[in-house]
């Protein structure tokens, strides 16, 4: 009898595959079921988000990098709007900070409830995308009440924010606080002791922690690894050192500690917006004082000729910012979200550029899924959390 | 650390080389040459007292028209020691830069993005091809100098046609490939 002649299949999957966040197209070389290589293409939502930035001024650009990591509105915003006052050498008051904090805490919730969501879904937990976008729902109502907008608030501005809270705002983020830990609870009874679950994720795509170095990986994929770097404690920022909360980490490195970093990420994430909405007044100051960057109070421009030609000019022809750069680094859902300005010293950027956690994270996916099995390819990329508008920007 | 304490530590592992501290608002900033590059990069990843072994970003920025044209820019961080580094590097249109890939792996598709954006050559990368654009796309679109809206007229492509005969012929000819 003839040997067994074997060969191997090339599939494509992507991009338009719901299991790829987006358009990720990935070109997967197969022996059977075991992959042996991974090509993965990206680019389809590239809008070049970067050249548009420096055509604006500086204060508009924030709506620009919000579509950028479009689950993450606010920690991209947040980022831009913290190296832009690097630069302007402006402090935040502390009500200023507060809020900062726990809408950047409140968008880590909703940017996890999604991954969550989308992840168990992905490896048969339909159920559970239910449960955590109905969740999501309530952080999106929160958006609509501060800003009117629950995608993309660009609430977060240069020299603040954009106005003072609404009436309203602290009972509707205790309700959901009051709410949420219960609903983790939910959401690992569902999965955390859930047999099949496990099975699907235990020992799937293990990256060492030499490996989540080496590929630049930092955030929760490198927290799962052992790693506790996270910039929130090693470079604090918006006084996060003043709060009380804990990193999680875990050490196996695969897609099931991905997921418990995640999980107790939500609950740490609760304790600090419960110790952010507990020190910020309902009402008071929501901007800094600097009248370069910040416009006048409306009832001024109505009654004083030089608040009325200083709210013009700020609309008008906007500030400039001193010439240099600045890179500011925050902990955003993903990991490491840093923006990196250069200013020549007008009032449009010369050049904006954010580092995009998914971006690494894709690149290392081929070295991640080498040697497991295609069905596992779903579950990998579900638990890097990628989100395509932030890889390609 | 500032940017002249980093200096002093790279000086004797780094001989030869002319280092040069620049301003900077929020943390140490270098220039370095093109040609120690890669020893730079190599003894800020492995020195006791920088360990910086993250490499967080690569970027680029057009200053155009001054010359040199560009300058990259490598953001690094060091864990063990809660640094972090931004390292400098002019370069002029048309000249290359050594690809630091060997120092940090993660550094293959930022590379490769600025040479998509900015058009900046990293000699020895092995893999330049177009990252974000299309592959059949022309110019480098970071650059100051493109325009930021051009008019391109859609391309399309004619279904390939491909007769039974020549499928047929094709499937013989892959399989004796592989045999």
């Amino acid at each position: 009898m003839a040997e067994l002649r074997t060969e191997t299949m090339t599939v494509n999957m992507g991009p338009q595959h719901p299991s790829t966040h987006g358009v990720l197209r990935l070109v997967l070389e197969l022996d059977g079921e075991v992959i042996q290589s991974v090509m993965p293409t990206i680019g389809y939502l590239h809008t070049g988000i970067e050249k548009t930035a420096e055509q604006k001024k500086w204060q508009q650009v924030i709506p620009l990098v919000e579509r950028m990591d479009y689950l993450a509105a606010q920690s991209n915003s947040l980022a831009y709007a913290m190296a832009v006052e690097k630069l302007l050498g402006l402090e935040m008051p502390q009500r200023v900070r507060d809020i900062r904090v726990l809408i950047a805490e409140l968008q880590r919730l909703a940017s996890h409830l999604i991954w969550l969501g989308t992840h168990a879904m992905e490896i048969g937990a339909v159920s559970m995308l239910f449960y955590a976008i109905r969740e999501r729902e309530l952080l999106l109502n929160i958006n609509e009440l501060i800003a009117g907008f629950r995608f993309f608030p660009s609430y977060i501005r240069i020299g603040g924010l954009r106005e003072d809270l609404p009436r309203g705002f602290h009972e509707a983020v205790n309700a959901f606080l009051d709410r949420f830990p219960g609903k983790v609870d939910e959401f690992e009874g569902l999965l955390t002791k859930n047999d099949i679950f496990r099975r699907r994720t235990e020992g799937v795509g293990v990256i060492s922690q030499d490996d989540a170095q080496q590929w630049g990986l930092v955030g929760p994929i490198a927290r799962a690894t052992g790693l506790d770097y996270d910039v929130r404690k090693y470079f604090p920022y918006l006084g996060y050192e003043t709060y009380d909360f804990k990193i999680p980490t875990a050490t196996e490195g695969d897609v099931y500690a991905r997921y418990r970093v995640r999980i107790a990420e939500m609950r740490e994430s609760v304790k600090i917006c419960k110790q952010a909405i507990a020190r910020i007044a309902p009402s008071g100051v929501w901007a800094c004082d600097d009248p370069r960057v910040v416009p006048p109070p409306k009832d001024k421009v109505y009654t004083e000729m030089e608040a009325l030609i200083q709210h013009f000019l700020i609309y008008s022809q906007g500030f400039t910012v001193p010439a240099g750069e600045a890179y500011v680094p925050i902990e955003g859902p993903r990991g490491e979200h840093g923006t990196y300005i250069v200013s020549d010293g007008t009032n449009r950027p010369w050049r904006v550029k954010m580092r995009a956690p998914s971006f690494l994270a894709i690149q290392a996916l081929p070295a991640v899924v080498k040697g497991g099995l295609i069905a596992d390819v779903v579950a990998v990329i579900g638990s890097t959390d990628v989100v395509m508008g932030d890889c390609d920007r | 650390m500032t940017a002249s304490e980093i200096i002093d530590r790279l000086r004797p592992l780094v001989p030869g080389a002319s280092f040069e501290a620049a301003d900077s608002v929020d943390f140490a900033t270098i220039y370095v040459t093109p040609e120690v590059l890669v020893d730079t990069c190599r003894a800020l990843r492995d020195a006791d007292a920088l360990r910086f072994s993250t490499l967080i970003e690569v970027t680029a920025a057009d200053y155009f028209p001054r010359e040199p044209r560009f300058e990259v820019v490598y953001h690094l961080l060091s864990i063990a020691n809660r640094l972090r580094l931004r390292i400098k590097v002019r370069v002029a249109d048309g000249a290359q830069l050594p690809t630091v890939q060997g120092v940090w792996r993660g550094a293959g598709w930022l590379e490769r993005e600025v040479w998509d954006m900015f058009g900046i050559v990293f000699d020895g990368h092995g893999d330049l091809r177009r990252l974000l654009m299309p592959e059949d796309w022309e110019g480098h679109p970071a650059r100051k100098d493109y325009p930021v809206q051009i008019r391109k007229s859609a391309q399309t492509y004619e279904p390939m046609e491909v007769s039974e005969a020549e499928f047929r012929a094709n499937i013989v000819r892959d399989r004796a490939g592989r045999n």
